[in-house]
């Protein structure tokens, strides 16, 4: 078997954190006042398992990367113009709808056909990675519908750390750090690729600007974004009964005169109740 | 007419359903009662079904060593085959870690549909799903017309059902395993004395980066940082949760608290706990920090910043004063206590 992992990273584009979200009604459902204009980013989660992807490719010789995006084609291309300065990546753009409402089954069924067109990737070795929940839909299922689509028989989520096993009798095997409840992390074993990864945080900084690598990236990503196939997501029977911003807003007492013993007094106090 | 079915698995010990499973159980019983609709529980783990007598008519269980580990492909293959043993139209599990990991793969092998993070089911004629969009800032409710739709029912939104004292016979369903390629081999888990997030907790210490920033002296004082956080979540109970920045200067090679980890971050890309009063201290509550806090029935704060625009109308109380002679004080107060 030929050495590496063919690693496939799926990430959305979010609006950035930062900004006020305001909910509309369209013709085709709910959305985003603005989403189109609003400044967008790389999914945070996706961005992680994206970093990690470019480690883990560092770290085993003969690995690829691709970066699978489903939105539409011009906002891409301004996300891609500071992704592409972060890792080598080939992207494999998929032209969509924009935000959190479409569903996650149409979703998968879009990227599915996505990553089983593209040439040369040997589903043998695949690593398929991704957020383990997006920041707008923040369902955490596409990735899992994605991988049974692929037929892939093993799945980790809320993934941190992946640690591959390079010599001796189980190469290619690695051990998986996934979140559980009470802030513990589950240890797994798994014989090697195929797997699914949902990345959660993981343990990598946002790797700084490389302006070489992103001249390098963008070769092939502007050629990409020309030959994006459009995907039209089907509703599959969801309905949307209401969708709203949360009303509650509290009557907030400012204290700026109390001493710190008076504070301490009154939070103490509070705890114990 | 619809029919349902609440899907359960064990805790840790194997021997008793977790909490999450027993709420699942009250979700199920309550839209069933609504619904006028046949209710099924099916268990992952036979030894705990003791503990859903009285929930349903019917309780099916998967049992054997296979299913002791909270591992993708043996769980799925358990979950689908108590769906198709069930052939309901509705199925509720909890949004546990566990079946988090599968139950999409589930309802694709089913042909149905999954929402997940569901915080209420309503509805009067059918099932209507009350969820959280973009890192809980909209709120929505949703319906589907195609079934089986799967329904993943978020932590501490429902009570835990009791068990009543009648004898409960699960049938046992046979499930066909693939070949095994993952093992689970353990937990990791802080140390008992640095376990800092309680998710039982009854109170939310969310730390910001201004614990590390510089105070009036011009110095940072990182070790008394520490040193007042950790003392006041031990003397308290509390769980302790983080800002994202104050997590990431770890990463950046900055004076860092050293037991945070990303574990214990609240907002955009960390946790949204669910506890009964949260207090946060040196945060500057950015609109991500605010998300972290959406669940969080009390809240208040100890803050320099008094027109901070996020706090207003987020906390019922803010302090405006000096963070560390705040928690030194309630440390002592919490030390005399005892």
């Amino acid at each position: 078997m030929p050495a590496g992992f063919h690693i496939v990273v799926c990430a959305g584009i979010v609006p950035d954190p930062l900004q006020t979200l305001e909910p509309t009604t369209g013709p085709n459902g709910p959305g985003i006042k603005n989403e189109m204009v609003l400044p967008a980013v790389l999914d945070p989660w996706a961005a992680s398992a994206l970093y990690e992807a470019a480690n883990l490719a560092g770290k085993n010789p003969g690995s690829k990367v691709w970066l699978v995006s489903l939105g539409p084609k011009a906002k891409l291309q301004q996300v891609m113009m500071s992704v592409a300065q972060k890792v080598s990546f080939e992207l494999v753009p998929v032209d969509g709808p924009i935000g959190g409402f479409a569903d996650a089954q149409a979703t998968a069924a879009a990227l599915a056909d996505a990553i089983g067109a593209i040439p040369g990737l040997d589903r043998e070795r695949l690593l398929l990675f991704g957020g383990w929940e997006s920041a707008t839909r923040g369902a955490g299922v596409t990735l899992q519908l994605l991988g049974e689509r692929l037929g892939i028989a093993d799945q980790f989520q809320g993934v941190d750390a992946i640690d591959v096993r390079t010599d001796g009798h189980d190469a290619g095997s690695f051990e998986v750090l996934e979140r559980v409840e009470g802030g513990k992390h589950q240890v797994s074993v798994c014989a090697g690729a195929p797997a699914v990864l949902g990345w959660a945080t993981g343990n990598l900084p946002e790797p700084r600007n490389n302006p070489q690598v992103g001249m390098a990236n963008m070769r092939s990503i502007m050629p990409a974004l020309q030959r994006a196939k459009t995907a039209a997501l089907d509703a599959n029977g969801l309905r949307y009964v209401s969708v709203s911003l949360p009303k509650q807003q509290r009557t907030t007492r400012v204290e700026k005169n109390m001493s710190a013993e008076e504070i301490a007094r009154e939070i103490v106090e509070w705890v114990k109740q | 007419m619809e029919s349902i079915l609440v899907l359960t698995h064990a805790d840790e010990s194997g021997a008793a359903l977790s909490k999450g499973s027993l709420e699942a159980v009250t979700a199920g019983r309550e839209l069933a009662a609504r619904l006028g609709a046949k209710l099924v529980v099916g268990i992952v783990a036979a030894d705990a079904a003791a503990q859903v007598a009285g929930a349903a008519k019917r309780v099916m269980a998967v049992e054997g060593e296979a299913f002791a580990q909270p591992r993708f492909a043996s769980d799925a293959a358990a979950c689908e085959a108590l769906c198709r043993a069930a052939m309901a139209t509705i199925v509720i599990a909890p949004g546990s870690s566990r079946f988090a990991r599968v139950m999409a793969a589930v309802a694709h092998r089913l042909g149905g549909v999954i929402d997940t993070h569901v915080t209420a089911i309503g509805g009067t004629d059918g099932a209507e799903a009350t969820r959280w969009f973009y890192r809980q800032r909209i709120e929505a409710v949703v319906s589907r017309d195609k079934r089986p739709w799967f329904l993943l029912v978020d932590a501490g939104t429902n009570a835990a059902f009791a068990s009543d004292a009648s004898e409960v016979k699960p049938e046992r369903i046979a499930v066909e395993l693939p070949p095994m390629r993952t093992n689970v081999t353990g937990m990791r888990a802080p140390k008992l004395d640095a376990q800092t997030i309680r998710p039982d907790a009854k109170l939310l210490f969310v730390a910001g980066a201004g614990w590390t920033k510089k105070q009036p002296d011009g110095q940072v004082h990182v070790e008394q940082a520490g040193e007042l956080i950790l003392k006041f979540v031990s003397a308290s109970g509390a769980s302790l949760g983080s800002s994202k920045s104050l997590v990431d200067q770890g990463g950046e090679g900055n004076s860092v608290l050293p037991f945070l980890t990303h574990l214990n971050q609240v907002g955009q890309t960390g946790s949204t706990p669910r506890h009964a009063k949260g207090l946060a201290t040196c945060c500057h509550g950015e609109e991500p920090h605010v998300v972290g806090w959406r669940f969080i029935a009390e809240r208040r704060a100890v803050s320099l910043d008094a027109n901070c625009g996020w706090t207003r109308g987020k906390a019922d109380v803010v302090y405006v004063a000096d963070a560390f002679a705040v928690m030194e004080k309630v440390n002592a107060l919490l030390g005399k206590n005892r």
